[in-house]
């Protein structure tokens, strides 16, 4: 088990200021689940004075993300949106009495998700929104600027810190020459600006990242050679904008006739019977029905079909179902 | 508060008769069982009592097919490294995407070190292996066939005594992990194809640090050790005296134990995990329910992570563990939940119970009592449970 201080144990197992805030006029959004944790921060300013009079949070991780979430609410709240910009990620982490360096992730997603809703208040768009060319960790879903704010802030210096803090290359590593490249530009501009001794800038080619590389290259070679159709495919796909509703139905028709001797194969079978403002409604048979099957087959289907037409959509089971 | 310990496949507790066994021979019988005189005869015997009771629980045709080492780790790189170095000309290792690491962090240095070409067998949703990929594997290029006899997250069984066939059809040495299914499950290798066998005492109530392998006679092998004439010069080094006549006298449990294993242990699981689908909504079983472990239970639960759940469990004094990336310091969950393509909805949710004989009714009602309290006090705070619950709740039949 993890050493967490007892203020971190605290924070976890009662948290202040959890739950929805219903009049909340800035809300920040960070993470997600595939990435396991994700934290939705609510705040109440009053739009005079721009002080916090509220906070709320919800958070899907670990007990430190949670611990941390609830922190970040105390932290904010009677401060104006002027002062709770100063604070950082460590801020958060020292609030705690500290989290393990693995962790320094969660404190992090509270700077980001505070960042989210002041410019969500400020009618702005947090850059934290995976622009095109922007995002790099595919696995996480970490952009360029977390990266670069979170090495900026706490002066990271190696890749495995640049993991610990934003958990970007922490999956398959393919973006490992992306975070080597942030990172010692980043770096440079810290050195620049006279806040970090040139000797501990990050130098490319050290024997360490030699051997990250050595599994970055692995993890392409994996990448390439995919498997089954039903596999998660990964990230964001062509878009279906300018498509009619029948070009998507038809398509959906083709995905779903790809998949069937796949599910066949397995004894069971799937159909379509409607599709209504991103709902796909299908049939399962055979042996796609049953607890645990059915739930790993719709979100197999789900998955391939936001990949086919590059739109939001929910895959939902209808109909009697034979057994 | 008494504790509940639900983690066996972790480790289990040492049966106190087991130590009893064992104490003489740290300060009576402390002799080495090389040594000629008085001290080291009654050593050596003890060591051939041990020997045979072990032979008896995997139903082996010899006892001097067994090899003592200091536990699995030792025992899985023996088998590979021994297999590989045995047969010039064969270069190629076949195994499975869902090994213990014990296995799997070796082929993958042998990979990368040049030394083999390995073959990752992949597994369904259910954590079935992939049979169509693992006979077009097999060929006589293959050294050693490496799989596991049950996962140590799911409990899913493989087949491994008609793998074993295959393997055998082409001429590879077959060895199985068995760390999790020996003493849980009934193991008879005289009449099977499986050439090598790992096990550990720690899993079966005896100590840490002594394990064996089991090399059936006639099998190539090449001794990793080398040193003393110690098991006929198969491992060399003192023998472990206290450890081995303790995995000895587990072994002659586990043989009295195993009806009980299947039974009330059995029924212990299905208690707790037909409990947990009753009162918990959105959670399914991990793994394959047809052919599993008696004792092992991986529940997934959607929408929250596990180590929020573990840390809630201990703090009411309830022992699990989770496949969850959290608990581990990876970032990722499980290897096995993702072979096996489980949701991340899910995956980073899944907890694994396992049980042993030591565990009461009394255990998995403190369970059944504390968790989906705590299931949704996380599920309250997590955004994906609130966004969810609607659709979450329109999805329920397909879990009953």
């Amino acid at each position: 088990m993890w050493d967490y201080t007892d203020k971190v144990k605290d924070y976890f197992f009662n948290p202040k200021n959890a739950g929805v805030l219903d009049d909340a006029n800035a809300v920040g959004e960070v993470g997600a689940i595939a990435c396991g944790d994700a934290l939705k921060l609510m705040l109440k300013v009053d739009p005079v004075t721009q002080v916090i009079l509220d906070a709320r949070f919800q958070t899907f991780g670990c007990g430190s993300a949670i611990a941390s979430s609830s922190a970040l609410t105390e932290l904010i709240i009677g401060k104006t949106l002027q002062e709770a910009l100063t604070l950082s990620n460590q801020d958060i982490a020292d609030f705690l009495g500290g989290l393990p360096p693995e962790k320094m992730h969660c404190s992090v997603m509270g700077y980001e998700a505070l960042q989210a809703a002041i410019a969500n208040f400020n009618g702005e768009v947090w850059s934290d929104d995976h622009d095109e060319g922007a995002l790099v960790c595919k696995c996480f879903g970490i952009d360029e600027g977390v990266i670069e704010r979170a090495v900026k802030m706490n002066k990271l210096t190696t890749i495995e810190q640049v993991t610990a803090y934003t958990k970007a290359g922490g999956g398959c590593l393919t973006c490992f020459d992306r975070l080597e490249e942030i990172l010692a530009r980043t770096n440079e501009e810290l050195v620049a600006e006279g806040l970090l001794a040139e000797h501990d800038a990050y130098c490319l080619g050290t024997v360490a990242a030699k051997e990250i590389k050595a599994k970055a290259q692995q993890a392409k070679k994996e990448a390439t050679a995919q498997t089954s159709p039903l596999a998660p495919v990964s990230p964001l796909p062509p878009a279906s904008a300018g498509m009619t509703n029948l070009q998507k139905i038809r398509l959906i028709e083709e995905t779903i006739e790809e998949l069937r001797p796949f599910l066949k194969k397995d004894g069971g079978d799937c159909e379509l019977v409607d599709f209504d403002n991103g709902n796909v409604l299908v049939k399962l048979a055979g042996a796609c029905v049953g607890c645990q099957m059915a739930s790993i087959t719709v979100s197999g289907i789900q998955e391939r079909l936001v990949a086919k037409l590059g739109m939001p959509l929910r895959v939902i089971p209808v109909g009697k179902h034979a057994h | 508060m008494k504790a509940v310990y639900l983690d066996n496949n972790a480790t289990t507790r040492v049966d106190p008769s087991v130590v009893e066994t064992m104490l003489p021979f740290f300060t009576e019988q402390f002799g080495n069982a090389s040594s000629i005189h008085a001290f080291g005869a009654s050593v050596g015997g003890a060591l051939k009592t041990a020997r045979k009771q072990l032979q008896e629980l995997l139903g082996a045709a010899h006892d001097h097919e067994i090899i003592y080492t200091s536990g699995g780790t030792e025992s899985d790189n023996t088998a590979i490294l021994s297999a590989l170095e045995a047969q010039a000309g064969r270069d190629e290792i076949v195994t499975s995407k869902v090994e213990h690491p014990a296995v799997l962090a070796l082929c993958q240095h042998l990979e990368k070190t040049g030394r083999a070409k390995v073959h990752y067998i992949g597994v369904d949703s259910f954590g079935r292996l992939d049979l169509e990929a693992y006979r077009s594997a097999l060929s006589d290029k293959v050294a050693v066939v490496s799989i596991m006899w049950a996962n140590n997250e799911t409990g899913t069984i493989f087949p491994v005594e008609g793998l074993a066939d295959l393997a055998k059809g082409v001429g590879a040495l077959f060895h199985t992990d068995a760390v999790q299914a020996v003493g849980k499950v009934p193991v008879s290798l005289k009449d099977s194809s499986i050439d090598m066998l790992s096990l550990s005492g720690h899993k079966l109530h005896a100590p840490k640090g002594v394990g064996a392998l089991y090399v059936k006679r006639g099998a190539r092998f090449k001794p990793v050790f080398r040193g003393g004439h110690q098991e006929r010069g198969r491992r060399a080094g003192t023998e472990n005296i206290p450890g081995i006549v303790g995995l000895g006298k587990a072994a002659e449990l586990a043989i009295q134990d195993m009806a009980e294993e299947q039974g009330r242990v059995k029924d212990l699981r299905d208690r707790l995990e037909k409990a947990i689908l009753q009162r918990v909504p959105n959670c399914f079983v991990n793994g394959d329910l047809n052919d599993r472990l008696p004792n092992t239970c991986n529940v997934a639960f959607e929408y929250v992570e596990g180590e929020g759940i573990l840390l809630h469990l201990n703090r009411v004094g309830i022992a699990a563990s989770s496949g969850s990336a959290c608990t581990s310091g990876s970032l990722e969950p499980s290897h096995v939940l993702r072979a096996m393509n489980i949701p991340f909805t899910a995956a980073h949710g899944s907890i694994r119970f396992s049980l042993s004989r030591d565990n009461s009714v009394e255990d998995v009602d403190r369970v059944v009592e504390a968790l989906p309290g705590i299931i949704e006090k996380l599920r309250a705070l997590s955004p994906f449970w609130a966004g969810a619950d609607k659709e979450a709740r329109d999805f329920k039949p397909l879990y009953a």
